[in-house]
């Protein structure tokens, strides 16, 4: 029963993705669409990765960090200024990952950051 | 969706795949961690991979796995996996006229594989839906490259994860690359003046508003970034404006 009732629930978290996910665009309806919405729409994608990522790098135990020792705020500064270093030269990003990695492990494994 | 030759044999296919080989270490980082996190967690072995594999939403998975664990009510949990992705409502809205002109069964493959950078990278890539066959065909088969690596490498490295989660100790905070990935690609996006004040005034909003529930910050930080640009606009402090 429990066990049912555990498959029950994971299909719905999978239904759940595909119904937020393609929320509008299930049905064939027309949908008006304001000049406004399509402008501001523009701004969504930078403006949702920032909202997922800053709370991930700047809040600890729910709230804002008040002390310098944290090992996020040095890897995600020094990932973003490689990234504008070397920018337009290829594999900025990659090296954004590997170099903020390169600051976050020690910080975090060594001194406890 | 990556099964369909008019897809995989179209050159966009593989450009869409291109665009995701550099973030691709974070996200296995990210779906490695998402393993581990929800075995330990409590979730048995079984159920963390039937929900890796059919979920495929590493931040409703990671929202509903202890309410799980803990026996929370059905309907409780739903509603945190609604909440937790209604950023991707706002970006259905956005990705609809891209989409609408196919088949609902196709529309509603590719949009579940569609996670965040997936959608990030293809709004970039194409600014403005084709108005015709040739480039609408190329838009799906750039999407479905796109999707399909993501997938495949979230899925490898989650399985992975769920697998050995005992062996795997959380402290070292491994997850973290997929968080440096994100920031790679805002760095990326942050190409105009208005762009940089949308991603400064929603990571703003979604840190003050990091007390709601059910990561409902998230959309507070996309509705005051496209509210407050918008208002930019109209005071005549646009890109076009800033650049000249």
């Amino acid at each position: 029963m429990t066990d049912l009732w555990l498959i029950f629930t994971v299909l719905a978290l999978a239904v759940a993705t595909v119904v937020t996910r393609c929320f509008f665009f299930i049905f064939d309806r027309a949908l008006p669409f304001p000049r406004w919405a399509d402008r501001g729409l523009r701004y969504a994608p930078i403006a949702a990765l920032s909202a997922v990522i800053i709370p991930e790098i700047l809040v600890k135990h729910g709230a804002l960090i008040t002390n310098w020792q944290d090992a996020r705020i040095y890897a995600a500064a020094v990932g973003a200024a490689f990234y504008f270093w070397r920018r337009g030269q290829g594999q900025a990003v990659l090296g954004t990952i590997v170099l903020g990695m390169a600051v976050y492990l020690p910080l975090r494994i060594g001194l406890g950051w | 969706m990556f099964f369909d030759p008019a897809n995989y044999k179209h050159p966009s296919f593989r450009e869409g795949m291109r665009d995701m080989y550099p973030v691709a270490p974070g996200i296995w980082a990210w779906g490695l961690m998402t393993g581990v996190a929800m075995v330990q967690s409590g979730l048995s072995v079984e159920v963390a991979a039937a929900m890796t594999v059919l979920v495929y939403a590493g931040s409703s998975q990671l929202a509903a796995t202890p309410m799980i664990a803990a026996g929370a009510p059905f309907w409780v949990v739903l509603a945190t996996a609604f909440c937790v992705n209604l950023r991707f409502v706002v970006f259905s809205i956005h990705l609809r006229p891209y989409l609408m002109h196919w088949p609902r069964w196709q529309r509603l493959c590719v949009g579940y594989m569609t996670a965040d950078l997936s959608y990030v990278m293809f709004v970039k890539r194409f600014p403005h839906p084709a108005q015709d066959r040739a480039g609408q065909r190329a838009e799906l088969a750039y999407l479905s490259g796109n999707t399909f690596l993501n997938w495949v490498g979230w899925q490898i490295a989650s399985l992975v994860g769920v697998f050995t989660a005992s062996q795997i100790p959380g402290s070292w905070g491994l997850g973290f690359a997929g968080v440096l990935a994100l920031v790679g690609v805002i760095c990326s996006l942050s190409d105009t003046p208005m762009r940089r004040i949308a991603a400064g005034v929603s990571g703003a909003a979604a840190v003050a508003a990091v007390a709601l529930p059910l990561k409902l910050n998230i959309v507070v930080g996309i509705a005051a970034a496209v509210a407050i640009c918008l208002l930019l606009e109209r005071t005549g402090l646009n890109d076009k404006a800033s650049k000249a």
